[in-house]
């Protein structure tokens, strides 16, 4: 049986590659897209893995949740993406500047 | 149940919304007020002093939720007028503005009566999402979308961050009612329990983020420039009521227990807040931005009065929110009304001369700006004098004389602004502003409450501090 553990360092590098994919990501927008859909998907690793180990069913309800959510998250993204496209001609992350001070 | 009934209505208003003609308009924005209010008085009708919990105790009815409620509703029925004026002047009158307003009202209802973290989320995401696609409302603008698309990338982060939390949290206690945490909490000690502390450090991040506090504030100048301003009125009032319900519910009520934990983040934030939002703001040259920075400080005030985990704190904090958001609809409703089809009002300079344009608004701005900055006999003077109070009270007495020294420091840009309207100069060709007899009777209310809630703030601060007593 593997142990607790493995779940939980899988779940912590996933959150941590998604998190240093945001920072390090300069050019697409696409990618900061994926990289909060990770960030979800770690969340649900751990609340699996806990859930299997506590033999407690609400964690895997949680994570049902989360799935739905996170569909309507990136519908509602991707929507915004194809608005500033067509107002803007670039998804360049670099070149969302019209703001500042 | 006032959520129940808010989903039906709003379903219905969709269809018949959808049915409308775009010069019948108005009859989305009737409806959509009606059932603001009917939810407002099902909310007050639901408040009966005991604490109820209901769906297998996924929810709770308390007087605090319905202190939060009504005050979530109200706000929101005086945004929904005040906007009417901006979308109908900017040609974006759409029915779509007060049905993604209403789903927001909504999770933040549901956010407002959580007694399960599960519920806590769904709020949250609910409020959120829709809040997003307010921001793009008016799609051909680059400069919304823009803000739009930093709001959505940072929001997402923070929900994400909040779940991380919460999933090592459940992990710890097993449980995800609010009652089963503080039980868990209860039995720990919170200092010495590092997982405990990690999963801490992620759940206050993510409400942080919600109030944009320091570290956690780069989204909000953006993002009240960018968005359309009746959409930066309803994003700077509303949300902040139901994040502090965020925080009561998680942090107060929760993991009440673990004060000494959260605390110390809070103070750092909240210490943090008022220093940088009240410097950054001197240097702001754009209304929209000062505004913004300004409220990045007044978060601090209600991030510090939260932090002394006393109920006196936490009911100070709930009068400063309440007050807060009241003079910030008012404030950017003045914005409005200096806009007009084509010409959006949102450098400092645009308040030149209001005092020669229309003498009765320029005195409601001073009311309101003189709030903000903590002047009395204004309620912003009492609101800071019961979170500073409060804090003392608590032992932390530098803090407390580092935020009067910040107000002060603060004050000054608002005096500024209020030294525009009166001894400047109006642009030229600008005509005299003025607005319809609803907004009119309403702007003038809002401001006269800011002055008598500053002469009797005691009912006020006893409704608060009793809904903290019988739900905490």
């Amino acid at each position: 049986m593997i142990p607790l553990s493995h779940f939980l360092i899988i779940a912590a590098v996933l959150f941590s590659i998604s998190v240093a994919g945001m920072f390090l990501n300069r050019k697409n927008m696409l990618v900061l897209l994926m990289c909060i859909e990770l960030m979800l998907l770690s969340v649900n690793m751990n609340f699996v893995a806990f859930s299997y180990y506590l033999g407690d069913m609400a964690g895997q309800v949680f994570v049902f949740f989360i799935l739905t959510v996170a569909a309507a998250e990136a519908a509602i993204g991707l929507a915004i993406l194809v608005t500033l496209f067509r107002n803007r001609r670039t998804i360049n992350v670099q070149e969302l500047d019209a703001m500042k001070g | 149940m006032p959520e129940i009934f808010l989903l039906s209505t709003i379903c219905l208003i969709l269809l018949i919304d959808l049915f409308l003609r775009d010069n019948s308009r108005m009859i989305t924005y009737l409806l959509t007020q009606v059932a603001v209010l009917a939810t407002a008085l099902l909310a007050y009708g639901a408040m009966d002093g005991d604490k109820i919990t209901g769906l297998y105790g996924m929810y709770v009815r308390d007087d605090l939720a319905g202190v939060l409620k009504i005050t979530i509703l109200l706000l929101t029925f005086g945004v929904f007028v005040y906007a009417r004026k901006y979308l109908k002047d900017k040609n974006i009158w759409h029915g779509e503005f007060y049905l993604l307003g209403l789903f927001a009202v909504l999770g933040m209802l549901v956010m407002a009566s959580a007694n399960n973290l599960l519920v806590v989320y769904l709020g949250l995401e609910l409020q959120a999402l829709s809040m997003y696609a307010l921001v793009a409302f008016n799609r051909d603008d680059g400069r919304s979308t823009e803000a739009a698309m930093k709001y959505f990338v940072l929001g997402a982060v923070a929900s994400g961050l909040l779940l991380y939390g919460i999933s090592i949290l459940y992990g710890l206690s097993g449980r995800l009612e609010i009652a089963g945490v503080l039980e868990y909490i209860k039995s720990q000690n919170v200092l010495q329990n590092m997982p405990l502390l990690f999963s801490l450090v992620f759940i206050v991040a993510g409400i942080s983020f919600k109030f944009g506090a320091v570290p956690f504030h780069m989204w909000v100048p953006d993002v009240y420039q960018g968005a359309p301003t009746a959409v930066t009125m309803f994003l700077g009032s509303v949300p902040k009521v139901a994040a502090l319900a965020m925080l009561l519910r998680v942090l107060a009520e929760s993991m009440g227990a673990a004060q000494a934990g959260w605390g110390q983040l809070l103070l750092v934030f909240g210490l943090l807040s008022v220093f940088l939002g009240n410097l950054v703001a001197i240097a702001q040259l754009s209304l929209k931005r000062m505004l913004a920075y300004s409220t990045i400080a007044h978060m601090g005030f209600i991030l510090l009065g939260a932090l002394t985990g006393t109920k006196d704190g936490y009911s100070a904090a709930l009068f400063y929110t309440i007050t807060y958001t009241m003079m910030s609809a008012g404030a950017f409703a003045i914005l409005i009304l200096l806009s007009r089809d084509g010409f959006e009002a949102e450098s400092l300079d645009d308040l030149k001369g209001l005092n020669e344009r229309n003498p009765w608004y320029a005195f409601i701005m001073m009311l309101f700006l003189f709030s903000m900055a903590g002047i009395p006999p204004t309620v912003g003077f009492y609101a800071k004098l019961s979170i500073i109070q409060s804090v003392m009270h608590a032992g932390y007495l530098w803090p407390a004389v580092f935020m009067v020294v910040m107000s002060v420091i603060g004050a000054f840009y608002y005096l500024r602004a209020i030294k525009m309207m009166y001894f400047d100069a109006p642009p030229e060709n600008v005509g005299a502003v003025n607005a319809e007899l609803d907004f009119n009777v309403l702007i003038s209310i809002n401001g006269i409450l800011m002055v008598l809630l500053g002469i009797f703030p005691s009912a006020l601060m006893s409704i608060c501090y009793l809904a903290m007593n019988s739900s905490l």
